[in-house]
């Protein structure tokens, strides 16, 4: 029993980080309908912004936090004002392409020597990690932090999305753009600051996987966006509450797989998991075809 | 008349006397130069190049300039299968030095086989890069260890010097180094009569390694074997002494760099691994080429480095015992080396196009490495 | 198939026939060096394997991300056949590149009855999730049948493939799927990309359209994949991982979906582009080739999201009445 519950802990830390990632993913696709493969480079950025903030500049956690929220928020306008806005008429599959133009171009040029370089850098621990033992288990101190931090981003996510102005317009944009263009909206701000709000998280998320995995590499990003991509889709992809059960489901999967089947065949094991789950649910668990998108 | 005869003359005779234009040896290096072991391929290029400006400025290998052409195949098998065609075929080289993983040296092996270019891996350690299916490529050399040695040295030391029965094996089931070693290890670890309590596989990019180390702990090891590169051991170590197990770690010689610790911190203090050499070796050779690498590129090398260094020495050994730039001499010479004197110790070709040396096994004390003892194949 | 329609395939494939020839005499008097030689056959097999993803997104409108999946199927398919059985025989060759094709034409329909009743986006997950499936499998089929090589690789395959193979190979996918494109199949798929729910209507059963549709371009990545397993004789699995699959599906945007002629411009403009720059690029600047073929990327995506083809075709791409 120990065993067992100490593997859903376990799982629970790598499905909140997933979820953190896919809320932005869920986020961007709730508005635009684009499946942003570079957010998973965002994330990754994120990462080496705390990593600069921590060892070069010694900021303290608040101002680290801060920093990597606005330099991500920054890269998302940026990237959605040069290369997604012009294709926002064009066909989807365009804009998928050219995310994923966007992300190799920020893996390889964030490897060059000039920028991040290609090393495998340690991540800075500031505190120190502490335990709290429970008869059966045990949760790290940077486990708590990473639940908190997620739980608390999706209830102000959920805040915003329902009970403020941006969060209306963000709906109104999601269900059909012309038509809040035409009722007064600033679609292209709406636009662009779901896709700042999204890669906000996804800065947060970099820095607390750089205190839980304590190693950043500017191709850290590519394998936990597919798999925050995946968990997206698996919740439903536009429902920010879909995003984090998704999360929270291929975290399971995947360490309850490792645990207990076969290491060597568990992405194996948990894709075919989430096939099935989407065989049962075809838009995804939370997911319907009108839902209240973000 | 007589006048301008003589100066037709002089300018006749200095025109013969004028130097012979100097004679160039191209050879070629591939190394993923892009790609997610960038930092790999750049340690090996750095080596290359000092290497090759040594040389040079020593007066070139058997009276030749040495003209370097280095191509980027990112890691993937068939770019680096073009690369070598392209510095085959394309830019003519004599000879080639790469690649730097196995699943790219393979491609590369074929090509130099075929294109008869004697080419030199200083970092693959899978043995099919040389022999395959039953048959040697004799154009294809290695400078390092093998796979099934490494992994009999650990299993080795693990049985008789540390005296342990339980291991238990963490390895990446899709990277062809960490999944021969581990294979290689569990097989000795067994035939020596120890009992290997857990094997376990995680994929190239996780970091997260909570799940398998719980599963691990239960198994009760007295030593955990971690045959990776030292950006994974690093992580796997600290999670493992997170997660409160207390085995004796240990590990081949991709732990080795200074990024080791780092990223490690106190988790891995105490483990031990195999290498080729000591970075804190006081011999002359290691002192002056850890500077070297210093002072051109401002970090401590590492064993990919190193033996990058050693491995284009080599090669450029072979040039001047053939003293040629007819590849097949080169092939020849490089075949019957022996008494090889590099950093990373002494070494000799055997039948296998395979290097025979000895290891050592240092143990992280203090943050430092420590020379415990050598073991020879 | 009657004496008009044979008649019409020599026809095709005779210019095929001779730059094969062509080809072959070149390559082995050494008038052109081996190394563009194999970049061509490469970019041909790439074609193929391309053409079959239009096939599926381009004209069927089906959203496949684990087309690399296929591509390797065929590739250790054909490979394992060859390796064990067929020494340097040519006809062995033939027999096991089409066991290849068939084995991924029979997997894909697996996978096509059980998935293909999602629609686009997760119709990509569940693909995006068979070609990881199929990798982890690649990864470790050494387990079970030890000449794969799992993650050390496969090695000891037979350098089959030449010149002339790998064009007629290209001419006669060509033949097929423009003679697919116009025919009353072809005009059912492209009503099915364009309204699923209106081709219903109308009569046509789409589920079997479309499972046939992604059959038939399964089956050409699956010969695609033999072909290059006997070109570049070692087979890893990260050939044919997720990133393989976005590749190709790039190069089919890039040349404009739905647009074979375009699918064949862009697979050798891609693989001419990669192996290129290696050349063109001054040495200090290695580093850069994969800094700037995504800035390629993005540039023409953005000044031609239709992709380079819009609808017209070369001549002998059109329909074979016109």
């Amino acid at each position: 029993m120990d065993y067992f519950l100490q593997q859903v802990v376990n799982g629970l830390q790598l499905g909140f980080v997933y979820a953190l990632i896919a809320l932005g993913y869920t986020m961007v696709y709730g508005i635009v309908r684009l499946i942003n493969f570079a957010h998973g480079d965002v994330f990754m950025v994120g990462a080496f912004i705390g990593l600069y903030a921590i060892e070069g500049a010694r900021l303290p956690l608040a101002a680290v936090f801060l920093l990597a929220i606005c330099g991500c928020a920054l890269l998302a306008v940026a990237m959605e004002r040069i290369a997604y806005r012009p294709l926002r008429n064009a066909p989807r599959i365009a804009s998928l392409i050219t995310a994923i133009g966007v992300s190799l171009f920020l893996e390889y040029f964030t490897s060059l020597r000039q920028v991040f370089g290609p090393n495998f850098y340690p991540f800075p621990r500031p505190f120190a990690i502490s335990a709290w033992e429970f008869r059966n288990f045990a949760i790290t101190n940077i486990q708590a932090i990473i639940f908190t931090v997620t739980l608390c981003c999706l209830v102000l996510l959920q805040f915003v999305v329902r009970k403020t102005r941006l969060g209306r317009a963000m709906r109104a944009v999601s269900h059909d753009h012309v038509t809040a263009g035409l009722m007064g909206v600033n679609v292209d701000l709406t636009i662009s600051v779901t896709f700042g709000l999204g890669a906000a998280l996804a800065g947060v998320g970099g820095v607390l996987y750089g205190f839980a995995y304590p190693q950043v590499n500017t191709f850290m990003g590519v394998m936990p966006g597919l798999k925050a991509f995946t968990a997206a889709v698996l919740g439903g992809i536009g429902s920010i509450p879909g995003a984090v059960l998704g999360g929270l489901i291929m975290g399971q999967s995947e360490t309850l797989t490792s645990a207990y089947l076969s290491s060597t065949y568990r992405d194996g094991i948990a894709f075919l998991i989430l096939i099935l789950v989407l065989l049962l649910r075809p838009t995804g668990i939370l997911g319907t075809q009108r839902t209240e998108k973000v | 008349m007589k006048k301008a005869a003589i100066v037709a003359a002089l300018a006749l005779v200095l025109w013969g006397c004028k130097a012979p234009p100097a004679r160039e040896i191209k050879i070629g290096l591939i190394t993923p130069l892009t790609g997610d072991v960038k930092t790999y391929g750049e340690s090996v290029r750095n080596a290359f190049e000092i290497a090759v400006d040594e040389a040079n400025k020593a007066g070139g290998v058997a009276g030749m300039k040495i003209v370097p052409i280095v191509v980027d195949d990112r890691n993937d098998p068939t770019e680096a299968s073009n690369a070598a065609n392209l510095l085959i075929n394309q830019y003519k080289v004599r000879a080639i030095v790469g690649s730097v993983t196995s699943k790219a040296a393979i491609p590369v092996s074929d090509m130099a086989q075929s294109g008869k270019i004697p080419t030199l891996t200083p970092t693959a350690t899978n043995p099919k890069v040389t022999v395959a299916d039953a048959k040697r490529k004799d154009f294809m050399f290695r400078s390092c260890f093998i796979d099934p040695f490494q992994g009999k040295v650990m299993a080795k030391f693990a049985r008789e010097s540390l005296i342990k029965d339980k291991a238990a094996v963490l390895y990446d089931a899709s990277n062809d180094y960490s999944k021969g070693i581990a294979e290689y290890f569990a097989d000795a670890f067994r035939l020596m009569g120890g009992t290997v309590v857990a094997y376990e596989s995680y994929g190239k990019d996780d970091v997260d390694f909570s799940a398998l180390l719980t599963k691990v702990k239960a198994s009760g090891p007295e030593v955990l074997f971690l045959p990776d590169y030292y950006n994974k051991v690093g992580l796997i170590a600290r999670q493992a002494r997170e997660k409160g197990i207390n085995a004796t770690l240990i590990g081949p010689d991709g732990w080795d760099s200074p990024d080791l610790v780092k990223v490690a911190g106190d988790a891995i203090e105490g483990g031990y691994f195999s290498n080729h050499y000591s970075a804190d070796d006081t011999r002359p050779e290691v002192v002056a080429w850890v500077k070297k690498y210093r002072d051109k590129f401002g970090q401590t090398p590492d064993a990919l480095g190193t033996l990058a260094y050693d491995g284009t020495n080599l090669m450029l050994e072979a040039i001047r015992r053939a003293n040629s730039d007819d590849p097949l001499k080169i092939r020849e010479a490089l075949a019957s080396i022996k008494g090889f004197k590099g950093v990373t110790g002494e070494s000799a070709m055997d039948a296998n196009g395979n290097a025979v040396k000895s290891a050592v096994i240092l143990q992280i004390t203090g943050g430092r490495q420590k020379f415990v003892k050598e073991v020879s194949p | 198939m009657g004496m008009k329609a044979l008649l019409g395939l020599a026809r095709f494939m005779a210019p095929f026939a001779a730059a094969a020839a062509a080809g072959t005499v070149l390559s082995s008097a050494g008038a052109v060096n081996m190394y563009w030689v194999q970049i061509f056959q490469l970019a041909c097999i790439t074609a193929v394997s391309a053409l079959g993803l239009n096939v599926i997104y381009g004209f069927t409108g089906l959203f496949s991300l684990g087309h690399a999946a296929f591509y390797g199927i065929g590739a250790y398919g054909a490979a394992l056949l060859m390796k064990t059985g067929g020494g340097e025989s040519q006809a062995f060759f033939l027999a096991s590149l089409l066991a290849g094709g068939a084995g991924a034409a029979l997997i894909a329909w697996l996978v096509g009855l059980s998935t293909l009743r999602l629609t686009s986006d997760y119709l990509g997950i569940a693909t995006l999730g068979f070609g990881i499936i199929m990798k982890v499998v690649f990864d470790n089929a050494d387990a079970f049948l030890p000449q794969l090589g799992g993650a050390r690789g496969m090695t000891g395959i037979p350098k089959m493939t030449g010149v002339a193979w790998a064009v007629m190979f290209l001419g006669a996918f060509l033949f097929a799927a423009r003679n697919l494109v116009h025919s009353s199949y072809g005009r059912a798929l492209v009503a099915i990309r364009e309204d699923e729910v209106a081709a219903g209507a109308a009569g046509i059963d789409t589920f079997r359209y479309k499972l046939a549709g992604f059959v038939v371009g399964c089956s050409f990545a699956g010969v695609a994949g033999g072909l290059y397993a006997h070109l570049y004789a070692f087979l890893h699995p990260s050939n044919f991982d997720f990133f393989k699959s976005v590749d190709v599906l790039m190069i089919v945007v890039l040349g404009g979906l739905g647009n074979m002629s375009g699918t064949l411009v862009a697979s050798f403009g891609w693989i001419f582009l990669l192996e290129g720059l290696r050349v063109a690029l001054p040495p200090d600047y290695i580093e850069l080739r994969w800094v700037l073929i995504p800035v390629l990327l993005v540039v023409t995506m953005l000044r031609r999201p239709q992709g380079l083809f819009g609808i017209r075709e070369f001549r002998f791409l059109r329909d074979a009445s016109e």
